[in-house]
Formats: C-alpha cells, sequence, structure tokens
C-alpha cells in the first residue's frame, strides 16, 4: 500500500497524581517513607523562603540580579530527589530549590550573587555544575557528562534543567539527539514555567507539548503536573532507573509556572495579566503537598509554625556566614588573572600587578 | 534642534523606515509586546502589528538564518539579538552565510540585512552579557559593522544601513541608550558610512574612540583642555568599511594617537587601527601609538572588579598624559 501509518514507538504521557484541589489517585501515589516526604517539604519551604530573602538582599543592593523560583519548586525537588549523591546535576539559572536539596550552601549563593568568584566553585563532594547563565548551552554538557559516565562503565546519571525557551534553541535539539544516538544516561528536564521573558509558551512552539520533542530523536518523552511533587517525582525516578539500566535517554516536561519575576531585572506586568497569575496561585505546590501530609497525618500547622521559624534562623545564619565571608574573600578579587588559564601567562602579569596596586590603595 | 536618546533615535529610524518601505521588518526575541529588552521597540507593535514587528521565539540562529533568506526575497529584515555574547549562538549564520551570500552567489544576491545587537558592560552582567565583539567580526570580509556613539548618527547610520544592499551588524551601546543628543527630524537624514565624525578639534593629541568611549573621550578631552592639552576627538563611525584618511589627517595635524575601545585591549578593533596608521601614517608620529581597552580578563559579576577591567576616562587622560612623560 503506498500510504500507510507508520507506528511510532512511543506516546506522550501526562501525569498528575496530586491535583490542585488535593485530590489524589492512590493507585499511582509512590510509596514513599514519611521522612522523605517531610525533607521534601522543608526543601521545599527553605527553597521558597531563601528566594524570598534573596530578593529583599537584592532590593537592597547586597547582591545583584538572580532569577527567582517561586512557583517552581516541585519541579525541581520532586526531579533531584530521584538523583543519589554520586550522580551529576546541571542547573540553567532557575534551580536554587534543587540545588540547595543536591547539598549546596545557601552562602554558595549568596557568594556567586554577590560577585564573589568562590560562588562559582563546584562544591567539595557535590556534583552540582555552576549555573549556566546563557539560554540551552548546559543541555549539551549533560550529554557529556553522561557519556563519560558511561565510558567509565558506571551506572550514575545525569540530570539536566532547562526551561520552555531553551527548546526553540538549537543546542536542546542537537543535545537530545546525541544522547539517543549514544544511548547516554541523561535526564532531560524541562521546567515548562509558561514563559521566555516575556514570551509565553503558546508563542514559543506550535507543538502541543514540549515533551513530544524528544519522540523525533527515538527518546522517550513524559509530561507532568510539574506543581504535583509526587508526579514529578514518579517521572524522574522511572527515567532515572531507566538510565540506570543502560536504557539511555528521557525528556521529562514539568508544567509549571513562574509566579515571579524572569529576574530581578523585570517586569512582567508587561506582558501578562493579574488574573491569569491567579489561576496559577491556586495551583501552586507547596500548600498541596501540606494538604497531603496533613492528610496522611504526617504535618501539622504547629508543625509548620516551628518550621518556617527553623528555616528563618537558618537562612538569617547563612546571610550573616556569607557576608562575613565576603570580607575574609576581599583579597581574593586578583585572583581573575590566575583563572584564565592552568598557568598563568607572563603577559597578564603587568596587568594583575596594576590590579594589585589599585586594590591597595582601595 | 530637538534632543533625543540615543533608544529613540534608533526607534525613530526603525520607524521611519518602516514607513517609508513596507519591505522593512524587526524580527527578535522580546521585541513585539515587550518592546525589547532595552526598550528600543517601545510602542512598535502597536503601529505596525504583528507580522512587522516579530516576536521570536530564543532562536538566535534562527533568527539571523530567517533574516538572510527573507533579505535575499528582497525584503530588508532588521533582526535584534539581545546580547553581543549571543552573536556566537548565531555564529555560523553570520560567518559563513550572511557574509558569504553575495560571494558564492557570484555576486547576484543582495543582502540588505540589518543584524542590530547590544554591546558593551551595562553594569554587572557578568562575563557572558557584557562583551564588545566588534572585532570578532572584523575579520571577516562581507559584513560592514557600524558602532554609533552620538543619537543623531545611531538614527543617520541606521537607516544607511536598512536601505543599503550589504548585510551590516549595527552595535549599540548599552550604555548609550539614555545618552541625549541633538538629532534631525528629518525622514531623509542619513550618515553614510566609512566617513569618520571629528566630534571636537584638537592639534595636541587624537583620541580615537569606539562606541561608547567616544563619551569618555570627549570627558577626558575636557579635562585635559584644563591643563592646556588641545584634544582631537575623533570617531570613526563604522568600523568597516574604516575611514583611513579621517584618521591620516588627524594624526599629521597632532602627531600622537590614542585609540580607545570597551573591547579587550588584545585584538580589539584598536589593533586594526593602529596598524592601519603604522603603515601609512609613522612618519607623522612622534610617539608610539597607545591602545585603551578593557583588561584581558573575562568582565567579573563584582561591580568593583568590573569598573576596573573596564577602560575608563582616567585611563583615558593617563593614556594622553604619557606622551608628556616619555
Amino acid at each position: 500500500m503506498p500510504r500507510t501509518t507508520i507506528d511510532l514507538p512511543y506516546q506522550v504521557e501526562h501525569i498528575s497524581i496530586l491535583d490542585e484541589d488535593g485530590n489524589l489517585d492512590h493507585d499511582l501515589e509512590p510509596d514513599l517513607s514519611e521522612e522523605f516526604l517531610l525533607r521534601l517539604h522543608r526543601y521545599m519551604l527553605l527553597g521558597r523562603r531563601f528566594d524570598e530573602r534573596m530578593l529583599k538582599l537584592q532590593r537592597q543592593g547586597r547582591i545583584g540580579t538572580f532569577a527567582p523560583i517561586q512557583g517552581q519548586e516541585a519541579s525541581q525537588l520532586g526531579s533531584v530527589a530521584a538523583l543519589r549523591d554520586s550522580d551529576w546535576m546541571a542547573p540553567a539559572f532557575r534551580e536554587s530549590a534543587a540545588q540547595l536539596w543536591r547539598g549546596q550552601s545557601m552562602e554558595s549563593f549568596l557568594l556567586y550573587y554577590g560577585g564573589y568568584f568562590r560562588g562559582g566553585e563546584i562544591p567539595e563532594g557535590i556534583r552540582n555544575l555552576p549555573v549556566a547563565i546563557p539560554v540551552g548551552t548546559q543541555i549539551l554538557h549533560a550529554v557529556g557528562l553522561g557519556y563519560a559516565i558511561k565510558v567509565h562503565g558506571q551506572d550514575d546519571v545525569a540530570m539536566v534543567f532547562f526551561g520552555d525557551g531553551a527548546t526553540s534553541e538549537g543546542d536542546f535539539h542537537e543535545a537530545v539527539n546525541n544522547a539517543g544516538v549514544f544511548k547516554t544516561p541523561t535526564i532531560f528536564v524541562c521546567q515548562n514555567n509558561q514563559y521566555a521573558i516575556s514570551i509565553p509558551r503558546s508563542h514559543q512552539t506550535q507543538a502541543k507539548t514540549l515533551a513530544q520533542k524528544a519522540l523525533a530523536y527515538g527518546v522517550p518523552g513524559i509530561q507532568t503536573d510539574g506543581n504535583d511533587i509526587l508526579a514529578v517525582y514518579v517521572a524522574a525516578i522511572e527515567a532515572v532507573e531507566r538510565a540506570r539500566a543502560g536504557e539511555g535517554p528521557t525528556l521529562i516536561e514539568n508544567v509549571t509556572y513562574r509566579l515571579s519575576v524572569h529576574t530581578t531585572a523585570d517586569d512582567p506586568t508587561r506582558y501578562r495579566d493579574e488574573e491569569e497569575v491567579a489561576v496559577w496561585e491556586k495551583r501552586e505546590p507547596i500548600s498541596r503537598f501540606q494538604r497531603y501530609l496533613k492528610d496522611k497525618g504526617m504535618l501539622t500547622d504547629n508543625a509548620i509554625t516551628a518550621l518556617e521559624d527553623e528555616i528563618k534562623d537558618e537562612i538569617a545564619e547563612a546571610v550573616d556566614k556569607a557576608e562575613e565571608r565576603m570580607e575574609t574573600l576581599k583579597d581574593e578579587a586578583i585572583t581573575m588573572f590566575d583563572h584564565l588559564y592552568a598557568e598563568r601567562p607572563a603577559y597578564l602579569e603587568e596587568q594583575r600587578q596594576a590590579f594589585a596596586a589599585h586594590w591597595e590603595k582601595a | 534642534m530637538r534632543e533625543l536618546t540615543y533608544s529613540e533615535a534608533i526607534r525613530e529610524a526603525l520607524v521611519e523606515e518602516m514607513r517609508r518601505d513596507a519591505n522593512v521588518f524587526l524580527m527578535g526575541e522580546d521585541v513585539g509586546t515587550f518592546g525589547g529588552v532595552w526598550g528600543v521597540s517601545h510602542g512598535m507593535l502597536d503601529e505596525f502589528g504583528p507580522e512587522r514587528v516579530r516576536d521570536t521565539p530564543i532562536s538566535e540562529i534562527a533568527i539571523v538564518g530567517a533574516g538572510l533568506g527573507a533579505a535575499m526575497m528582497g525584503m530588508r529584515p532588521v533582526v535584534e539579538i539581545m546580547f553581543g555574547d549571543f552573536l556566537m549562538c548565531a555564529g555560523d549564520q553570520i560567518v559563513n552565510q550572511v557574509a558569504k551570500a553575495r560571494f558564492m552567489s557570484g555576486g547576484k544576491a543582495d543582502v540588505p540585512l540589518t543584524i542590530r545587537v547590544t554591546s558593551g558592560a551595562p553594569g554587572s552582567a557578568a562575563a557572558q552579557h557584557s562583551q564588545s565583539p566588534e572585532s570578532w567580526f572584523m575579520n571577516i570580509p562581507g559584513i560592514k559593522i557600524v558602532a554609533p556613539a552620538l543619537p543623531a548618527d545611531a538614527k543617520g547610520l541606521l537607516k544607511t544601513a536598512i536601505r543599503g544592499e550589504d548585510p551590516v551588524l549595527f552595535f549599540e551601546h548599552k550604555m548609550l541608550y539614555a545618552e541625549k543628543g541633538p538629532v534631525p527630524d528629518d525622514a531623509d537624514f542619513t550618515v553614510p558610512f566609512g566617513v569618520a565624525s571629528v566630534v571636537r578639534e584638537g592639534v595636541d593629541v587624537t583620541v580615537v574612540g569606539v562606541g561608547n568611549m567616544v563619551l569618555k573621550a570627549l570627558k577626558a578631552a575636557a579635562q585635559l583642555a584644563e591643563q592646556g592639552i588641545r584634544v582631537e576627538v575623533i570617531d570613526p563611525r563604522t568600523l568597516v568599511p574604516l575611514d583611513k584618511e579621517t584618521l591620516i589627517r588627524s594624526v599629521q595635524k597632532t602627531s600622537r594617537v590614542v585609540i580607545a575601545h570597551e573591547a579587550h585591549l588584545r585584538s580589539g578593533p584598536a589593533a586594526e587601527i593602529a596598524a592601519v596608521l603604522a603603515e601609512e601614517a609613522i612618519e607623522y608620529l612622534d610617539g608610539p601609538i597607545v591602545r585603551v581597552g578593557a583588561k584581558n580578563v573575562p568582565l567579573p559579576y563584582s561591580p568593583i572588579l568590573e569598573q576596573f577591567v573596564l577602560p575608563d576616562v582616567s585611563d583615558i587622560v593617563a593614556a594622553v598624559a604619557s606622551f608628556w612623560k616619555r
């Protein structure tokens, strides 16, 4: 027959386990310990409050521009919760909750956004790459991370984060295609937060889902309710297990919403309506998860209040510690001349000396 | 003459050319509803609609590549790349396609494509959002490179770019957008390429400024005038083509030259300008050609360190003063 339908190997599933009204799909509910669930909740709250604190610090001029995560806590934490310490994680620039879960300190963020070179270090023993500011570049690196893991015969995985806008860059397509060909243990996590600065998801691509973009490359793609931490976790753990078993990469699209600004230099009222934001406020991930934990008898209002206080103190302590550390790091400014090549070339010596003299005077 | 900001002058050029010629359109990330991340196309969507003020996905190479395709079909696209640093995302299209389309079509393809792009450090935008990439492309035959400093030049040069038949990389310095200056309101006012502007006349030393450094050179000249040093400030306005004659004429008069740009010192635009002067005007010079530029390290995020790495008025003053200390 001249025209037949080709049987493609994958379809796109959407997972939702705990919806915005608190309805739970008991069949899909993952079997997770109370300790693990409470830990997820703790980091969701920590991620949210640390973000709010950083926004204040930025407004006070104590740190520079950064990208707030508000509303995307479930999408981040449900994903990295499926990783173990020896796995690698490559963030874009809006993954602070995920990085905190992976053991990075609040101090390291404050140093980074405070303009200190130490903030860009990969912390000892923590397999998080530094943030990637230009759009989509890190997606390619995660294929290389996965390739190295595979060549070394290990069963670790590499998980990379990016946004809906990044799926329009060639970097994304070339990365997913190569991961498919090389069968690398790479988990591509797209945090579809509906906006690329001012451009809404509907203007980013005509495709019905972002998850389906993997199918063209022979890689499975799945979509989740990205504000449902249980659904995000289930998608992530399945992808991680497949990757560990040598079955290759997966693309996960977490459908979420950026409740706050693109970065601290943005004004979203120029391109989106309050009503739209209000709809997504109702779908917000933390209160939904709190209701779930309360229903299971794992959390009470009193416990939340106590946890809020604990987190507040922890953040205050981290800010103090970071600002004290900033004082001691001032003399490391000159390392900007040392961080270009493995060995400092002679031609930089003159500019380095000029800086030393300038710094001495200042 | 009425005064406009650099940003308003660029918008006026775009609006006038789009009214004049239906083939002119603007395309880029966030240029429509948002009015451009730098605010340049603010309000243009209302007048021209989404077909002619086209918001795009985040796809720099697609933006430039589609611009080339549309240009070869007789349109006059103006595409905006938000940061000069992102020109590299479209690098193959710019270097291997846009710049070579006429050459590789046996001279048949006109490429009236204008790539508007920002350059320079806007303040704490760090290593990947602060670069001045003008000279990266000066080694590529087939593309013109424009870097206006004053609002009137920005308007007149952009109109020349849009009306011309060759591809143009049009660098707008981020720190100049809010600077004001007189701008002709004549819709047919244009500024030709390859003609430098003598922004201030002087006889003791020539300071060639690129982009933002023109304003810094003028400030330096005012300070040096108090010490009795009469500085001539020259703005080449277009780096490709470069107006050698005006530069040579100036050093014939002053015998001393400083070349200042915000790009890193090594192989910045000054390297080419200095080479031209060394080849064609060395007999007029009383001393070495002195360059001022950013230090050869990436732009730090810290505002304090950034300030040190970037060239400033005091660096130009010191460079000029060095002639009398030798």
